[in-house]
């Protein structure tokens, strides 16, 4: 057992690191709604594979099919993101528009606007399946099969340490991920419209009263909570290198997951929680197999609830408001 | 019968049509007899089978039946045949205890479930020299039942064996990939579908792994190369009791095709050639001057020709003589029929 977890350890934790920068990027977007609105948008799982299924319309649109290297693949990796983020963005935004804002004028209550978020969730999935992907991607009846993304580029060792492989490929998940953050922590924290966004989360009456845009706020809230999502899609079509309709849903229970586990409407916790949610799953699956992994990881969680009700950064949330 | 418009018909359409071409073949050139083929669309329903079996029986008034395609239809489908005195021979059902109910008239043209598993696991010893082997499966109840099978298989040959399972609905399977890594087998085998076979695979070799993959039945499928990529998916193992042609050179399986392509249109996928050995079973009987049921089902019992699939001989339980497993291989991208387990030889 000792002599399994050695061997492993390292390999494990690179795979576990890498997934869970993409649960992270994943849950700003659950943790920045939940911040300015108390809603869980559960319809975030399908921004996450609209942005995926945008990377691969223009992977398919510049006809690659196989791997690049150079400015070609820098270019096009540009060129992917800024489609993605934009598709998961733009979505976003068009859904807070059609299923949150009319049941958020009429003042409903936040389970109309949880159930609005399943249906959106519901209707986007069945969208892609009937007929985006048959469609537009050219597969007829087999929309709910997986559709294959081709290689950007070819995977490669960069450096060793004892037994454990870092491939480029995964270093550019956590890297691309950490960088995102960092932006994104930036923006929140040093600009007018961060401003705005952490006033709102605070005390939205009060934000009204001092001049702030609601209704902005909550769009650019979705906008770029979405386009986080976005960043998150084009890694995992570019790493798993195969998408479904409903590619979005087991990721998005991981993401919300995630940032409960690192304290939900804090955005440091979205970025600890995912990666702590990676690495319990992959180190926990050396004890007791793959098949435990999900057990693992929710056991962590009732167990960091149990203590922490907050989840693990959730108290820094209560003090920032008081 | 069998399910030909239902969520499994991709399974029981190829059968249908390769019956329904023996049937044409023998009418061409028989003066004497002439055989009609009825379908029944059973929809893979245990209960329509039976209702659709008793209207064979009162208004079409039939022979022989070839199916039911699957394992339930199978088992309400068989005392009421046995009451009637009607042969029946399945071309797939491979549920393990339909031979075990001493049915007089039942018949099965494809090896059952527990020789697929054993089968395979000797083949890859054999092929492989094996010692040390890792099963990985779905955790489903065809997927686990079948690594259960293998791994078993592999420690009463003195492997050593090792597991993990995987998430079907998942996409990230690192923490196996690590398991697998760690443990350096000679071989691998998957317990599971083509899909998540697909992702594994691509996920194996990215991550070094360079010993062979090997699948059951469940992975037959030309998508298998899709899922993973071409480079990922050569040199996989695929083991199956059915046998698709898939394009093969051999001459009784060229014919076989070509003539199944002209009349239909499409290749002939899984459980084509099965259905066509079943009826000319019945044909052959036909042939020999045995035109009631009891005679047929008489003449079945002593009957031993080679069909496309297989030898055609049936033990005295209605199971298939010959209970062989073909082998197939991913080479430049293509699914490739290599050949039962006594003869196929990995590239």
């Amino acid at each position: 057992m000792l002599n399994d977890f050695i061997s492993q350890v390292g390999p494990s934790t690179v795979g576990g690191l890498a997934s869970g920068a993409i649960y992270a990027l994943i849950a700003l977007g659950y943790t920045m709604v939940y911040g300015v609105l108390r809603l869980i948008n559960f319809a975030h799982s399908e921004i996450f594979m609209i942005g995926s299924f945008a990377a691969l319309f223009v992977i398919n649109l510049m006809g690659i099919t196989g791997p690049l290297s150079g400015i070609a693949l820098v270019g096009t990796m540009l060129l992917l993101l800024l489609a993605s983020m934009a598709a998961s963005g733009g979505a976003a935004v068009v859904l807070e528009r059609v299923a949150y804002r009319p049941l958020r004028r009429r003042g409903a209550s936040r389970l109309a606007a949880l159930i609005s978020a399943i249906g959106a969730s519901i209707f986007l999935q069945e969208l892609f399946a009937l007929v985006i992907i048959p469609e537009v991607f050219d597969r007829p009846s087999q929309g709910r099969n997986q559709v294959p993304v081709p290689r950007l580029f070819d995977r490669e060792t960069v450096f060793s340490i004892g037994n454990t492989d870092i491939r480029n490929d995964h270093l550019f998940i956590i890297v691309a991920a950490v960088v995102m953050m960092v932006l994104l922590d930036i923006f929140v924290n040093r600009t007018r419209i961060g401003r705005g966004i952490r006033a709102t989360s605070q005390d939205p009456e009060t934000a009204v009263l001092m001049g702030v845009n609601i209704d902005s706020i909550i769009r650019t809230t979705f906008l770029v909570g979405g386009a986080m999502a976005g960043v998150a899609s084009l890694l995992y079509a570019m790493e798993f290198e195969n998408l479904r309709f409903n590619v979005g849903f087991l990721l998005g229970v991981k993401a919300f997951t995630a940032a409960v586990l690192g304290g939900i409407g804090n955005l440091r916790g979205a970025l600890l929680g995912g990666l702590m949610l990676g690495l319990i799953e992959n180190w926990g699956s050396i004890f007791f197999g793959s098949e435990w992994k999900d057990v693992i990881a929710f056991s962590v969680l009732v167990l960091v609830l149990l203590f922490r009700p907050t989840g693990i950064l959730g108290e820094s949330l209560q003090r920032a408001r008081a | 019968m069998g399910d030909l418009t239902g969520q499994d018909s991709a399974l029981m359409i190829p059968p249908s049509q390769g019956a329904q071409l023996a049937v044409d073949e023998f009418n061409a050139k028989s003066t004497k007899v002439k055989v009609e083929m009825v379908k029944y669309d059973s929809q893979g329903n245990p209960d329509q089978a039976v209702t659709q079996t008793q209207q064979a029986l009162t208004q079409d008034k039939i022979t022989a039946l070839v199916g039911p395609g699957f394992s339930g239809e199978s088992r309400n489908v068989g005392p009421i045949l046995e009451q009637a005195k009607i042969p029946s021979i399945s071309a797939s059902a491979t549920n393990p205890g339909l031979a075990e109910n001493e049915w007089k008239f039942w018949h099965r043209v494809v090896a059952n479930d527990g020789v697929q598993g054993p089968a395979i696991a000797e083949f890859l010893v054999k092929a492989k020299s094996a010692k040390k082997a890792f099963v990985i499966d779905d955790a489903q109840e065809y997927g686990a039942g079948l690594g259960d099978v293998v791994a078993k298989a592999f420690e009463s040959q003195g492997v050593k064996v090792e597991r993990d399972k995987i998430d079907p609905q998942g996409s990230d399977y690192s923490s196996t990939v690590t398991k697998v890594k760690a443990s350096a087998p000679d071989v691998i085998f998957f317990g599971g579908y083509y899909a998540p076979l697909g992702r594994l695979l691509k996920q194996l070799r990215d991550g070094g792994v360079t010993a062979v993959v090997s699948s059951g039945d469940g992975s037959v499928d030309q998508a298998l190369v899709e899922g993973a990529g071409k480079d990922a998916a050569e040199g996989a193992v695929l083991g199956c009791p059915c046998l698709i042609p898939f394009g093969s050179d051999v001459p009784e399986l060229k014919t076989f095709s070509d003539n199944y392509k002209a009349k239909f249109g499409t290749d002939p996928l899984i459980y084509a050639t099965e259905g066509y050995d079943a009826m000319s079973a019945f044909l052959k009987a036909i042939e020999a001057g045995n035109t009631t049921s009891e005679k047929i089902n008489e003449y079945l019992s002593t009957i031993d020709f080679p069909g496309v699939s297989k030898q055609i001989k049936f033990n005295p339980n209605g199971e298939i003589a010959a209970s062989v497993i073909h082998i197939y291989e991913v080479k430049d991208g293509k699914v490739t029929w290599l050949g039962d387990t006594s003869k196929a030889q990995l590239s």
